[in-house]
């Protein structure tokens, strides 16, 4: 941010001399601070995973959830800021009623991100709003066909077969992009979830942290929903013993 | 000085005025009649819904025609609903206003849904929220034209209530609209005064004999009929379209 205090990251309606929108950027750092979110596509499916920061013992355990139900069919998990993403939520799902009742069926997913992007998009063209300081994955399983978008708050959205945002992005990253995720299917993807984020979860400077799983396949029925408590426990442990594994590695290489 | 926005001014005194409509002087004017309030009247109507609850849940009966005035229309109109594991639904009266309740009580169902707090709609909150809806209607003379019967299980106990058109809403052990009211409701109470607790093969027989009544009795009914069912170990189910046995030998003079 070499360009800082020149005057340009004031609103987000300038653009800078060398053609950034500075509120923009500073809208992805937002992001950046809370805990990792991915969304692996399977064959058959998708899984949302979140790393959901504890900051205080105090909390009661089931609050502040970063992965939430838009339709019955279509599941979303932010990262940034999270009555921003709050917001997010509340229009997608007005969205996806609107259009069941203007057209009688539920909404493609393709449709739901033009129009929530478009959205997003719509706050980093004035000076009077700041643009949201989220990025939502949207995930669907309609027509045997699982589809998933990544917004960011620039507005900008790309479909993915697996993506990640948040603190630990790169090295999620890196983590999927050695999954055959055209090849997996979601009981298998589930695991692997949430070994990337126990992998990618940073000890040292965040303790505490809630994994969350959701799914959108075949076997919920093409409904999204909280993976069974049974497959989620499966997978925590699945990841806890993944990651002893690794630190006993580790010892053994000192 | 002449305004193009404004009418020109009449020709001469009381005379006609360019581009309007005139009246010869001394003619009187008939004063203009109230619009047509198409809104507040049926058109295409179904006719009685019977329901009655059992030991462990609730029957609502209808059957499949839509009416158009006397002339029998549309003969595959179903008007007995799932609304969530807890409730089904009947309704009566004009179908279009059925069909667009139903699509907003659909949508509020997903609505809970999206919550995501693992709890199901019961019969009384949907009974009230459409009472609360049907008398906002009622107050703006604008009222929704129908009969509706909300069945269900409120913690395991059958429910059954009903609102009708004005808002007026009650529960009862059985309850019959329309012309039902008339014919099948003394049929119901009778067989309930002799026997308090019925079971669901003797509630089946008593809706099967009504709609068969109502069948010889209503000019707007028709034989084929649709049955709901909420049951604390079955759930929910629709059944039909079931036919009522009809027997017109004894119309015959021998």
């Amino acid at each position: 941010m070499s360009s800082i205090g020149t005057g340009y990251d004031l609103s987000a309606s300038q653009f800078s001399p060398d053609g950034r929108v500075f509120q923009v950027e500073y809208a992805m750092k937002a992001v950046e601070n809370s805990g990792t979110v991915i969304g692996l596509r399977g064959t058959d499916g998708i899984i949302l995973a979140a790393e959901k920061l504890i900051m205080s013992k105090l909390h009661e355990n089931t609050t502040n959830k970063r992965i939430f139900n838009i339709d019955r069919h279509i599941g979303m998990a932010f990262s940034g800021l999270i009555a921003d993403a709050r917001q997010i939520v509340e229009i997608a799902r007005k969205e996806a009623s609107n259009y069941r009742n203007q057209y009688g069926s539920s909404i493609p997913l393709k449709y739901l991100n033009d129009r929530v992007s478009m959205y997003m998009h719509a706050y980093t063209l004035y000076s009077a709003v700041r643009p949201f300081g989220c990025s939502v994955i949207l995930a669907s399983y309609q027509d045997d066909e699982p589809n998933m978008f990544l917004i960011d708050p620039s507005g900008v959205s790309y479909g993915y077969f697996g993506c990640a945002t948040g603190k630990a992005k790169q090295s999620a990253k890196t983590e999927i992009e050695k999954l055959k995720l055209g090849q997996l299917s979601c009981k298998e993807l589930v695991k692997e979830a949430a070994k990337i984020v126990y992998l990618v979860h940073d000890e040292l400077k965040d303790k505490n942290f809630e994994l969350e799983l959701s799914w959108i396949c075949k076997d919920s029925g093409g409904l999204h929903v909280k993976v069974p408590e049974s497959v989620y426990a499966d997978a925590e442990k699945a990841a806890k013993q993944a990651m002893e594994a690794d630190s006993e590695s580790d010892t053994e290489d000192m | 000085m002449f305004n193009p926005l404004e009418s020109a001014p009449p020709l001469w005194h009381n005379g006609p005025v360019p581009g309007a409509f005139y009246n010869f002087p001394g003619t009187q004017r008939i004063p203009a009649a109230n619009p047509i309030t198409h809104t507040q009247s049926p058109v295409t109507t179904s006719t009685s819904i019977i329901a009655i609850t059992y030991d462990k849940g609730v029957l609502i009966a209808g059957d499949l025609v839509a009416s158009y005035g006397s002339l029998a229309r549309y003969r595959n109109c179903p008007r007995v609903i799932e609304v969530n594991p807890n409730i089904i639904l009947g309704a009566g009266g004009d179908y279009a206003d059925f069909q667009y309740v139903k699509s907003f009580i659909e949508q509020k169902i997903i609505d809970e849904d999206c919550l995501d707090d693992g709890l199901k709609m019961k019969p009384k909150s949907l009974y009230c929220w459409l009472t609360r809806i049907m008398y906002q209607r009622r107050s703006k003379l604008d009222p929704f034209w129908n009969n509706l019967v909300v069945g269900g299980l409120q913690d395991g106990v059958p429910f059954l209530g009903t609102i009708d058109k004005l808002g007026t809403a009650y529960t009862d052990k059985v309850i019959c609209t329309g012309y039902g009211a008339h014919i099948a409701l003394p049929i119901l109470r009778d067989a309930l005064d002799k026997k308090t607790n019925l079971n669901l093969n003797d509630a089946k027989a008593l809706i099967k004999r009504c709609m068969e009544v109502l069948f010889y009795r209503d000019a707007r009914s028709f034989p084929k009929y649709q049955l709901g069912i909420i049951d604390k170990d079955d759930g929910v189910k629709i059944e039909g379209p079931l036919t009522v046995e009809e027997n017109w030998n004894i119309a015959y003079m021998t």
